[in-house]
């Protein structure tokens, strides 16, 4: 009943803010929503207790909603250590961005639509980490990416916006048809879809062979594979990246709550959900440890050089993503997902940091008219500075408890995949602390670079946007040094329970407890020296960035560019689609088809018509002379065929 | 009501209306308003009677029931009966259901020949209903072919600019067919003795002659759907049709031919169908990649509506052609979706035709300014479209995919990257017409959807929600027929010589 309510109390929010928003004005959804998210947040913390630490798993149906021979399934809510963790990440962040958004949104003219979407966006999220089965994973799976494209569009009216929204969605759905193949695989391979019966069934499946397009494969690979590219469309990961930076059109509090902290965290916690998938599909898993430790790397490229505050922090995201996943690929789920839950702390505060930023400074985005503010709005220079240490794996901040055990643990495994994943990822945490703390000199310290309307503007942000950042600003702090011994310490094996399987040979954070010293020193010195780094260069002397842009300027243009992916993209699928589908219409459906059928038939009867009525002259010998033709040619037919 | 022969009441009482209004004589102004109340009272009269069908419907059987039958042609086994199983109830309550609503769509938009108009309405209406009731061939190709007229004649009198060159298109396309398809019904008369469809399909017909009545059938099935590359008369079709023509030819014409394949080609022509089934997945695909494409490019919203249409249809080949249970089960579902979400779709574009009188996207923009209840519409009846879990669009399109991977991993993936372009193309569309900033003069006094307009939608908006969320409510129908049909199938491969059934399973260990 109380799970029930916790999923479903989000929806009523936004259906009754949405619906009636007219009526109940904006004050009315605000409290409406916030109201009903609050009652669902509370009960998460009962529920976390309950099911996480007590260990009273179990699973909700609620009715049937498909059943089609052997293919049948229910809504249903499924709790266990892993969801519990995830509701209560979610609905906590949720409420807190809800209320930042009261002051954030104040000057907006459609405020109950935005509390609506943010509702809806929560509830569908809520049904995706409560699912027991495929299909309401993609449920909710979908349901946060139609809430994305709202958000991301939520200002219709700019073109960038809408553009970035469709952009978003379409790139999702990309992953997302991925991810249905790998469901109708799932379904195919096990005759199921409830992950009860996928799980207890997967061992004896490892083996198991099938043939896909036209190859014969290892059938649990192919399945895990497509699941995963499902996995890197929502979570941004290499390839399928491309919409994340873009996304970040829409309002703040969006990409606090889905481009940072929640939504995004989906693909990571569908591979730690079917773990006990993965783990026998080690192919998958290194495939999984590659791609997450390549995109750890890339994004941190690319973060070096943006200007737009929120594109900094949107790569940013994106590599920490590739930290959960390369954790998740070398079998560290407990890690990955202790990485997620820190990581939705201080990358909520970062971006709603960014936000009051943003808001002081009348909706300037760009760092490079910013400078020297740090004395005009103290509170959120302070918390930028935890949310910065928190993400540079800074002790005792949180990150620095869960980013480490995630490269303790890549070096633990012991394998190529593992150590290529190490390396990349020290040295995408010498870049992360580089960017973090660029973003931090640019945009509070140095000469002021705006204009002087601007600077006269520049005020502290409401205690309604205020609280909710100290709030995070704590979780930063505390979230690692409290949740270090559950979930990845001593007692993870208890806490986990049977929410998330690591094979015995595979456990790498065992390993990664017993890795040498200068292992588990590395990640503080890189970051330290990418902090070093950064302050000589927008500190101690500011003409060298511009030098550096200089001498490496085809590096430098490079990351600037996002190593070309959007024109790359642009220029193999988008024109060629559009092309392809004017040329189909006009020459292949007008010219061919038409040509030949309908409107050559006709016109062939109109020129036959005028040809048959030249041939009738009147004269009796042209009469005389087709019949007889005729009378030969039966005849002659006749015999033979039938004579014979 | 046992007794009752109520499928002859549902089929007929639309005509009984039709006959009435004819009698309407007066001014000319009194003769439409009469007409329109005439029409709207007998076809929700009729959608009511429907009712009893949807709540005396024994579920969980392949029978047929509600039987009729009389002697129509004495000494020649030929009979008037009638009966529905659960392939066909879900039909039925389609077309009752649209049409009230496309007589509520016409109110105002219909100003010229309304009393024509609506009786052409109401004898397509009982066409419709009969031919998915006909358990007879003869009778099934009666209306089959009957549905041609009023619908050539609504296109053709009360359709657009270039009506008469679509009319004649789409009459002699389906016509082309159909001419096959009697020669069919012939054949299998000659062969068996009698018409009557279930002994028909219980007979058994001698392999090679089955190729050769299957591709008969498929000539006029094919162009029905439609399916690729005979789908050009669509477009056409619904660019030149009134809006509730588009509504009645996508909500429900374009079910014949899905429901003529599986009505027909599957059971009573197995080894045929298994033959050709190559063949459909190809046709299928094609028409999935191949029009999502071109309605990437259109500029004419009901024509990118129209081709998303062939490619949803493509997507009910595709699922009837693997004939498994969920492949099966998802054709129909998404054939029922699809009747639903199209249909709404046009009716959204009518909204705004009526309005502005233009159908080309480049004249809108921004209207979510002016038209929020018609921006969340829309909104709602893209994203079925789109096949949102939760909406209808989802389950139908999600079966049919479980049943293809079952046969062919190739057309699964394939018909996944429709699942791509059908958004594209939804969402370009909606954020063309939807969003941006209003600049067009014309547009600043535009209304929102007035109460008979939101009207409507409701039923519909529900529908989609309910087929969404629970869809058992309907699966349950027809899950009993289809596993019948899927049993029958594998019986008769398995009787047939020198075929065999392993090469539907390709896992090994």
């Amino acid at each position: 009943m109380i799970e029930t309510l916790i999923v479903l109390l989000p929806l009523l929010g936004a259906l009754i803010a949405g619906l009636s928003g007219r009526f109940i004005g904006d004050r009315g959804a605000q409290i409406v929503t916030c109201g009903l998210l609050g009652a669902s947040a509370l009960m998460s913390i009962y529920i976390f207790k309950d099911v996480a630490l007590d260990g009273n798993v179990r699973t909700t149906e609620l009715f049937t909603w498909i059943d089609s021979g052997a293919f049948e399934l229910s809504w249903a809510i499924k709790l266990d250590t892993l969801s519990a963790v995830m509701l209560l990440v979610v609905t906590n962040i949720s409420i807190l961005i809800h209320v930042y958004s009261i002051g954030y949104m104040s000057h907006d003219k459609s405020v109950p639509r935005f509390f609506s979407y943010l509702s809806l966006f929560t509830f569908f999220m809520l049904a995706l980490v409560t699912a027991d089965n495929f299909v309401q994973m993609y449920f909710g799976w979908e349901g946060v990416g139609v809430a994305s494209y709202l958000l991301i569009g939520f200002w219709y009216h700019k073109p960038s916006a809408c553009a970035a929204a469709i952009k978003a969605f379409l790139v999702n759905r990309v992953g997302d048809a991925a991810f249905a193949l790998g469901i109708v695989g799932t379904f195919f391979l096990f005759g199921a879809v409830e992950f009860e019966s996928v799980f207890a069934a997967a061992p004896a499946m490892a083996e198991m062979r099938f043939e896909f397009i036209g190859f014969e494969a290892n059938a649990l690979t192919v399945i895990c594979l497509l699941l995963f590219i499902g996995a890197m469309g929502k979570s941004a990961q290499l390839f399928l990246h491309t919409w994340l930076p873009d996304a970040m059109e829409g309002p703040t509090p969006v990409s606090a709550l889905i481009h940072a902290a929640t939504m995004v965290t989906a693909g990571v916690f569908m591979v730690a959900r079917l773990s006990p998938m993965f783990e026998y599909a080690p192919f998958a898993l290194d495939v999984v440890t590659v791609v997450g430790a390549s995109t750890a790397f890339f994004a941190a490229t690319v973060g070096l050089t943006q200007f737009d505050i929120k594109r900094v922090i949107a790569y940013s995201t994106c590599s920490q993503l590739g930290y959960m996943f390369f954790a998740a690929g070398v079998s560290a789920y407990g890690a990955s997902v202790f990485h997620l839950m820190t990581h939705a702390f201080f990358k909520a505060l970062l971006f709603l940091a960014a936000g009051s930023v943003i808001h002081a400074l009348s909706d300037e985005q760009d760092m490079r008219k910013m400078g020297g503010i740090w004395r005009l709005i103290p509170v959120t220079y302070a918390v930028m500075w935890i949310g910065s240490l928190a993400l540079a794996g800074v002790p005792p901040f949180a990150g620095f408890f869960s980013k480490d055990m995630i490269l303790e643990a890549a070096y633990g495994a012991q394998s190529m995949v593992g150590g290529y994943a190490f390396w990349l990822g020290i040295a995408a945490a010498f870049m992360t602390a580089f960017y973090s703390w660029r973003l931090l000199f640019l945009v509070f310290h140095g000469a002021p670079r705006a204009d002087e309307k601007t600077m006269s503007h520049i005020h502290e942000s409401p205690k309604v946007m205020l609280v909710p950042l100290i709030l995070l600003a704590t979780g930063a702090v505390f979230a690692g040094w409290l949740g270090y011994d559950l979930f990845v310490g001593e007692g993870r094996v208890e806490f986990w329970g049977a929410s998330i399987l690591v094979l015995g040979a595979n456990d790498s954070i065992e390993a990664g407890h017993h890795a040498p010293t200068w292992v588990k020193l590395l990640p503080l010195i890189m970051g330290a020296s990418g902090i070093a780094l950064a302050w000589i260069m927008y500190v101690a002397r500011p003409d060298l960035p511009a030098l550096a842009a200089r001498v490496f300027r085809p590096l430098y243009l490079f990351s600037f560019n996002k190593w070309y992916f959007d024109e790359l993209y642009d220029w193999l699928f988008v024109r060629p689609a559009m092309a392809l589908g004017r040329g189909l219409w006009k020459s292949g459906d007008g010219a061919v088809i038409d040509g030949a059928g309908p409107d050559g038939i006709a016109a062939a009867t109109r020129s036959l018509a005028g040809r048959l009525s030249r041939i009738q002259t009147g004269y009796l010998y042209h009469y005389a002379f087709a019949m007889m033709i005729g009378v030969v040619g039966l005849i002659s037919w006749y015999l033979l065929t039938g004579a014979g | 009501m046992d007794d009752w022969p109520i499928l002859s009441l549902v089929t007929f009482l639309p005509l009984v209306g039709a006959v009435f209004i004819l009698g309407i004589r007066g001014e000319a102004e009194v003769v439409a308003r009469n007409a329109r109340y005439v029409a709207l009272w007998t076809s929700l009269a009729t959608f009511i009677m429907s009712l009893f069908i949807w709540f005396n419907f024994e579920r969980g059987t392949a029978d047929y029931q509600f039987m009729e039958q009389a002697t129509w042609f004495p000494g020649y086994n030929i009979d008037y009966k009638m009966g529905v199983d659960g392939i066909s109830m879900l039909f039925v309550m389609l077309s009752t259901l649209l049409t009230p609503l496309c007589v509520i769509a016409s109110w105002d938009a219909i100003r010229v020949r309304v009393k024509e108009y609506m009786i052409a309405f109401l004898v397509l209406e009982t066409l419709m209903v009969g031919m998915f009731c006909a358990q007879d061939f003869l009778l099934f190709y009666f209306f089959y072919e009957g549905v041609l007229i009023p619908m050539f004649l609504i296109i053709g009198i009360w359709g657009g600019e270039r009506r008469v060159y679509s009319a004649f298109k789409f009459f002699l396309f389906t016509l082309a067919g159909s001419v096959l398809l009697f020669l069919a019904l012939l054949a299998m008369y000659f062969e068996v003795g009698t018409t009557d469809i279930q002994t028909l399909t219980a007979h058994g017909f001698p392999a090679s002659m089955q190729t050769w009545l299957w591709l008969a059938m498929f000539a006029s099935f094919a162009v029905k759907v439609p399916m690729w590359p005979v789908h050009t008369w669509l477009p056409d079709a619904h660019v030149e049709a009134p809006t509730a023509g588009s509504v009645i030819l996508a909500g429900v014409l374009l079910k014949m031919g899905g429901y003529g394949f599986i009505r027909f080609s599957l059971p009573m022509l197995p080894l045929a169908s298994e033959f050709f089934t190559p063949l459909m997945f190809t046709l299928s695909v094609m028409a999935i990649i191949y029009t999502s494409l071109v309605a990437l490019a259109q500029e004419d919203m009901k024509k990118l509506i129209a081709y998303s249409s062939v490619a949803h249809m493509g997507l009910v080949t595709l699922g009837t052609f693997t004939i498994t249970q969920q492949g099966l089960e998802g054709a129909i579902f998404q054939m029922l979706s699809h009747g639903v979400v199209s249909a709404a779709l046009f009716l959204i574009v009518g909204v705004i035709y009526d309005r502005l009188h233009t159908r080309l996207i480049a004249r809108y923009d921004g209207l979510v300014e002016r038209m929020p209840v018609y921006s969340l519409m829309f909104m709602i009846f893209m994203l079925a479209s789109v096949g949102l879990p939760g909406t209808s669009g989802f389950v139908g399109e999600f079966l049919v995919l479980v049943g293809i991977f079952q046969v062919n991993t190739l057309a699964a993936l394939l018909a996944t990257g429709g699942m791509i372009l059908g958004a594209a193309y939804m969402l370009y569309l909606y954020r063309r017409v939807i969003f941006g900033v209003m600049t067009k003069p014309d547009l600043k006094a535009i209304l929102d959807m007035s109460p008979r307009e939101i009207l409507v939608f409701a039923p519909l908006l529900v529908l989609v929600f309910w087929m969404g969320i629970y869809p058992m409510s309907f699966l349950d129908v027809f899950s009993a027929s289809v596993a019948n049909i899927v049993d029958l199938h594998q019986a008769a491969l398995l009787q047939a010589p020198g075929r065999s059934f392993a090469s539907l399973f390709s896992l090994s260990q």
